[in-house]
Parts: C-alpha cells; structure tokens; sequence
C-alpha cells in the first residue's frame, strides 16, 4: 500500500502535555556523552540565565517522535514501519528546553512525495509551552523504502 | 552584566571563518546503544537485537541516526562553552552506522566554522562525522549564537 498523499498539510491536534524534568535530560545528555554540566547543575544553569538545566540540542526528538507516532501509527496513512529509514533531521530551538517546562506538540505533515519508487514524509513538530510560549520547531524526514 | 553569566562561553570576536573546532571520536558499541534507546525512548529493535536486524536486512545492528546526531554536536557545545547556545541543528543521515559486536564503531567528528555573522552573533559550524571512512551526515550545519 502506497502512502497516502491525502496527508499532506494535515495538522493535528495538540498533544497531551509532556513535563520536560531535570532526570530524563541528565539521562539523556549522558547517553549522548554532553559533559556540559548546565545538564545536570541547576547552579550552572542559573549562573548562565536558565531557569533550571536545559536539556541537550537533540533532546526534543523524544518528545517530536511521540507527535510523528500520531501518523506512523495512522493505518489510514499507509506507512510500513519496516520500511522506514530516518532522511533528515533538523531543530530550531526558540529557547532551550529547561527542566519544569510543561510542552506540548503540534505535528504538522508538510509534505508527501514519491521519488525513485520511496516515499518520503517530511513532519513538522511545534513544540510550545501550556502557555503558548514557542521554544522548539522539530523537522524530520522519513524515507519509506519501496517494496523490492 | 557580571562576568560570571558569560564564563567559559566562546566569545564571538575570538571566532573567524575557518577555525576547526577539536575533534572527537565517539566510540559506539551495544550497551551505549541500549542506554541511548532507554534515554531516547526510541527502542527499535534494530538498534540493539542483532537477530532482528539482520532479518529485516541489515548487516548488522545500526546505531540510531539521532544518538549519531546528538553525540556530533557536543564538538560544537564543548567548543561554545554552553550547550544552550545552539539555536538551529541540522543533518542528513547519509549513511548507517554498522555497530559489530565484537568491535563496535569508531564515529569521527570534527567541525569547522563556515559562516560568521557579527550583526546577529550567528555562528554556523560544519560537522563531517566518518565511520570507517565514509560520511554518515550530510549537510551537518549547528548554528550557535555567541556575545
């Protein structure tokens, strides 16, 4: 089954509120080996002018992955998978994610494309606060590999 | 504003276009694919169960494009002096990184300044990242706002 081209420009609605907390970004940035101690010191952190750590470059692909679920896991979207390789990734970060950030993701398809028998998905994640306040836009490239 | 907010940030007047930032070597074996899936909560089975992996045809586990991308840039946040500063990161995943088991893998990383704006303090920094020889990003471009 084909992906669903139909997809393109659909937006959905905003997730449930994901709490950014200074635990998941000390795990995280010791898994990707950033030393920077504004991860785990809150004195460094404020030192610097955060409110509290701030999480690593990469880290909102954590929350960004959960809004891409809402399609990938869309059976009416047509997307094996088996068959995805991730093409691109990019952030543009507002601000920092900080520890005691309540987020929440809307994920929007800007497009849907065929090319050399793969499709490709291109999503784009606003991340926001409760409040409204813009801190991350995620954008991902997936490539659905065609059937051999 | 007291010196104190601004130390060991990077100062932009020391930066100039061309300045090659330290390399590093990221060493990837299983258990810091295992860590990086619990942290990320990407828990692929590709990235960790060898018997899985080859049954969807590849060659062996591949390590997760997003811990490649994550680990690059920690060349440019050591090199700013505040991971805070990065305000845009982008990379094409241009290759696999295979990660036997016996061996692990060896990522190659260095960066190099390519644009320096003094009206914005935007400085963009190109990453090559290798593994055995090939580059597996593309079009790696970290964009740091220095003072």
């Amino acid at each position: 089954m084909p992906v669903n081209a139909d997809f393109q420009g659909r937006v959905y609605p905003p997730t449930e509120t994901y709490r950014v907390s200074a635990a998941k970004i000390r795990e995280f940035a010791e898994a990707v080996g950033s030393a920077d101690p504004v991860h785990v010191d809150a004195d460094v952190a404020r030192s610097r002018g955060y409110a509290d750590v701030i999480a690593p470059p990469t880290f909102a692909v954590l929350i960004a992955q959960q809004c891409d679920a809402q399609l990938i896991r869309d059976p009416e979207a047509g997307i094996d998978f088996s068959r995805v390789v991730h093409g691109e990734q990019r952030f543009t970060h507002h601000r920092p994610l900080t520890a005691g950030d309540a987020v929440v993701g809307t994920l929007h398809v800007d497009t849907v494309r065929e090319a050399g028998g793969h499709a490709m998905v291109t999503t784009r994640t606003e991340l926001a606060t409760e409040g409204g306040e813009a801190v991350c836009t995620a954008t991902s490239t997936i490539v659905i590999r065609g059937a051999e | 504003m007291s010196n104190d907010t601004t130390a060991g940030v990077r100062a932009l007047s020391s930066v100039s276009v061309g300045d090659a930032l330290p390399p590093r070597t990221v060493h990837i074996d299983r258990a810091r694919l295992v860590q990086y899936a619990g942290a990320s909560l990407d828990r692929n089975r590709i990235h960790w169960d060898e018997r899985f992996a080859k049954e969807v045809g590849l060659p062996d586990v591949i390590a997760h494009g997003m811990f490649t991308m994550g680990s690059a840039v920690t060349v440019v946040t050591d090199w700013v002096g505040d991971a805070g500063r990065v305000v845009e990161y982008g990379v094409r995943f241009t290759k696999p990184v295979v990660v036997p088991y016996e061996t692990g893998a060896d990522v190659e990383v260095s960066g190099v300044v390519k644009a320096v704006d003094t009206e914005t303090g935007r400085v963009t920094v190109e990453l090559t990242a290798t593994c055995a020889g090939e580059k597996v990003l593309g079009r790696a471009l970290a964009v740091a706002r220095l003072d």
